[in-house]
């Protein structure tokens, strides 16, 4: 007699659903990887070999065809000339082979060693170019009425081909790039620039946001709409609000630096997005200005799900409002807080948009993402830059693992 | 302590912080709104208010507080020590007296507010502490109003203005409506010129493209995470979430050498095969926490009555989910209307700019700031439009979403 147990194992049903979900999620998955899994690789493999801008074009064997002399009568003398030359001046190109198809009425009188002529396709075989190699290949020719009837030597092109080492996928591997960052203290500046920036801008969002959700968190004609005016910074385009930004603050011409100088707070214009200290508050204070709006609506969300009881509770208990908002509203909001506070850890750390557009990374602003915008185009060491996208892939790993540690119990993901 | 508790010396405390943030308000409003600016006296902006603190603590009539409130600023004025004064070379006093009693209003009008129903003498720590959240909640929504108006504001008003008017006084924003149809000439260079009709075209049907091939992908995606049974759905549902946190700028750089090598760098199909896999993931998230909060028993009832699997999704799932799909749409519009960063390493070439990366252009100082800041209008505009339409959809998708900066 066998014992009864629960079914092992998963039955065909199960199956089935199984194989319906994964053929849900195929399209997903596979776009997914095209475009996120496989350019990280490629940053990796990239963060490791001597890359530059220039080598994203491969040296290439470059050929043109023309005729040379005047042939006018059949039976005239004339040269087919090949101009040759390696598009790089500083790396090889090896097997290079010409290839041309040679127009009726042209017939070859002497065919240089390096060629051959089958039937009235020509192939030479060139060997090794240096980088620079310049060279020109005459074949002298007779010219037969065909020709003049009408021919032309560049009507069939000729066909180049030769094999040069690609930078980006041979085997060559170097720790230049992460030697070049470590070296001197630009990188940890900057990974100290970003921290600062990072928590500052973080930590200012949320106080804001926190403000601004008190304040709506009760009904009054109006409050929609101003809930509505206080998400602007964050819904108009970074672009828009950044150059504004700009703009209001410029030295010269701006409207706040007049209306400073004018009111008689300050007896000089202030560079605001190029002074080094000053440069990188701006940049947090326009951090937390377009960000608030962000933590004020999850803010908002979550006291207005608070129960009333407790603080009805509260009040029959004596409790003023300070000591409400203390003791009840804010250990309400730590779970929430704590939330906003990782995500927009990782996204403030992650940002490149407003730094760039608002200073350039001059002036002392120079996060890591603009310093992997810089060094892989400024420089353009593409190498070099993603070496240090490699570090911020790294950080990111670190702070997605304290996220879900922490957040996952919070939202149950 | 309990001394610091009276009525009246809470009252002509916030009185005189009022004050001098009323006052630091108007002058920056009657600055940039009038042209000519204007500086807070502190002496006049306290005495207007300590003077309606003191009036609203002695339990007066708000009218009558305004009233004594406006005759202080009027001495003021007279004196020489107003709440606000001219500044040398720049305005009329006119326009700054006048806006000097404007202001004892403003400072008296929510000072008389902060204080209602509150006694003149000793007064409990609860009555103290709602009488400085009354004024907490005012001060709030002052600094919340003017720190996101002014930016729009001087953007919307330098749009209007010619190089050397903005060069000749920085701090005029008045309008000059004789020029009439001439004000909008930042408006029609953009639109002939610097043909910006076509960004925005492109703009538009890349981001519309961009919603459209999301949905594709992540509907049946966030169907399968939210209700089918799998080995691996956990790891997935965290796996997106992670992906959706990798920072584009890393990609950027791999993504750029291939286009550069495959000839799709500078083409809108590139575009297209890039934007929406960054917003991918955050449709699969936001959509699958949709779906879970949907009853599971009206799709099983839709199976036992002979419904495949699609069938259900196709007349029950999706049916029910419209304002979520409304709210991905908006928030995916949204993330493609205002994209920056690949717009502006993909493309080189004017004929097929997105808005942002033809705004960026027009940011050299060969042309005028006015066509910058028209730029920027008409890149905000569309968004503020759908925004202030469909606000409830948009908020509730910036909420759900909001795991993106």
């Amino acid at each position: 007699m066998t014992a009864i147990s629960p079914p092992r194992g998963s039955g065909p049903l199960a199956r089935r659903e199984a194989r319906l979900a994964w053929s849900m999620l195929l399209p997903t998955i596979s776009i997914v990887s095209l475009v996120v899994l496989l350019p990280l690789l490629a940053v990796f493999w990239i963060s490791v070999k001597p890359v530059t801008l220039s080598d994203l074009r491969p040296p290439a064997p470059i050929v043109r065809e023309d005729l040379r002399g005047r042939p006018a009568t059949a039976g005239d003398e004339a040269d087919i000339r090949y101009r040759l030359r390696n598009s790089s001046q500083s790396k090889e190109i090896r097997d290079v082979v010409l290839s041309d198809v040679l127009p009726d009425g042209l017939d070859v009188r002497t065919l240089d060693p390096r060629c051959q002529l089958d039937g009235r396709q020509l192939t030479c075989r060139l060997g090794t170019w240096q980088g620079g190699f310049r060279d020109e290949l005459r074949i002298p020719v007779t010219v037969g009425a065909s020709y003049l009837d009408g021919g032309d030597v560049e009507a069939s092109p000729p066909v180049i081909d030769g094999d040069a080492e690609n930078v980006l996928t041979n085997l060559t591997f170097t720790t230049a790039n992460f030697a070049s960052i470590f070296d001197g203290g630009e990188f940890w500046t900057a990974f100290v620039i970003t921290l600062v920036y990072t928590v500052a801008g973080t930590v200012g969002a949320m106080v804001l946001g926190l403000f601004a959700a008190l304040l709506l968190n009760k009904s009054f004609r109006g409050q929609g709409v101003l809930r509505g005016l206080y998400l602007f910074p964050y819904v108009a385009p970074v672009i828009a609000v950044a150059f504004t930004w700009v703009i209001l603050l410029d030295p010269f011409s701006g409207s706040i630096n007049t209306l400073l100088v004018r009111m008689g707070v300050t007896a000089e214009t202030i560079n605001f997005f190029g002074q080094k200290p000053l440069a990188l508050i701006m940049v947090i204070v326009f951090e937390a200005w377009r960000y608030f709006p962000l933590s004020f609506l999850f803010i908002l969300a979550r006291l207005q799900s608070i129960d009333s009881d407790m603080y009805e509770a509260a009040d029959m208990d004596g409790a003023s409002p300070f000591q409400k908002f203390w003791y009840l509203s804010l250990p309400q909001l730590m779970g929430i807080l704590s939330v906003l506070f990782l995500l927009r850890f990782i996204w403030t750390f992650n940002k490149f948009d407003d730094i760039f557009l608002l200073t350039g990374g001059n002036a002392g602003t120079r996060t890591l993402t603009v310093d992997v915008y810089e060094q892989a185009f400024a420089v353009s060491n593409i190498g070099a830059g993603a070496a240090v996208a490699v570090v911020v892939f790294l950080c990111l790993v670190v702070f997605s693992a304290l996220f879900f540690r922490f957040v996952s119990r919070e939202e149950g993901l | 302590m309990k001394a610091l508790r009276s009525g009246y010396f809470t009252g002509a405390v916030l009185g005189a912080i009022w004050s001098i943030i009323a006052a630091w308000t108007m002058a920056v409003a009657v600055s940039l709104s009038a042209g000519s600016p204007a500086v807070p006296v502190a002496t006049g902006c306290l005495a207007v208010g300590v003077v309606s603190g003191l009036g609203a603590a002695f339990q007066l009539r708000p009218i009558i507080v305004i009233a004594l409130a406006v005759m202080a600023a009027f001495a003021a004025v007279v004196i020489g020590i107003g709440p606000l004064a001219a500044v040398e070379g720049g305005g009329s006093s006119i326009v700054v007296s006048a806006s000097s009693l404007v202001l004892a209003v403003a400072i008296a009008g929510p000072v008389v507010a902060f204080m209602t129903g509150l006694p003149g003498g000793a007064m409990t720590r609860h009555e103290v502490e709602a009488a400085i959240i009354r004024f907490l909640t005012g001060f709030g929504y002052l600094f919340f109003t003017a720190i996101v108006v002014i930016p729009f504001y001087v953007m919307v008003m330098t749009s209007l203005k010619s190089q050397q008017e903005l060069l000749l006084n920085p701090l005029d924003f008045t309008v000059d409506l004789s020029k009439g149809w001439d004000l909008f000439r930042g408006y029609g260079e953009l639109f002939t010129r610097y043909r910006f009709g076509t960004y925005m075209w492109t703009s538009f049907y890349v981001s519309v493209v961009t919603v459209l091939v999301t949905l594709l992908f992540s509907v049946p995606g966030a169907y399968a995470v939210a209700r089918l049974r799998f080995r691996g759905r956990k790891a997935f549902s965290r796996g997106i979430l992670l992906i959706y946190m990798v920072p584009m700028i890393v990609l950027a750089l791999p993504i750029y050498i291939a286009f550069s090598v495959t000839g799709l760098r500078n083409s809108i199909p590139g575009l297209l095969l890039i934007y929406p896999v960054t917003t991918i993931p955050v449709a699969l998230y936001m959509l699958q926490g949709y779906f879970r909060g949907l009853p599971a028993e009206v799709e099983e009832a839709g199976l036992m009555d002979g419904l495949n699997r699609l069938q259900v999704i196709a007349k029950i799932t999706l049916p029910l989910s419209l304002p979520a799909l409304a709210s991905v749409s908006l928030y995916v519009f949204m993330i493609a209307w205002n994209e920056f960063l690949l717009a502006f390493m993909l493309l080189d070439d004017p004929a097929i700019f997105t808005l942002t990366r033809a705004v960026t252009s027009l940011n050299s100082s060969e042309v005028p700031r006015q066509y910058l800041m028209a730029g920027a209008v008409v890149a905000t505009v569309p968004i503020m439009v759908l925004f202030l339409g469909l606000e409830k959809f948009m908020t509730k998708g910036l909420t759900a979403g909001s795991v993106k900066g």
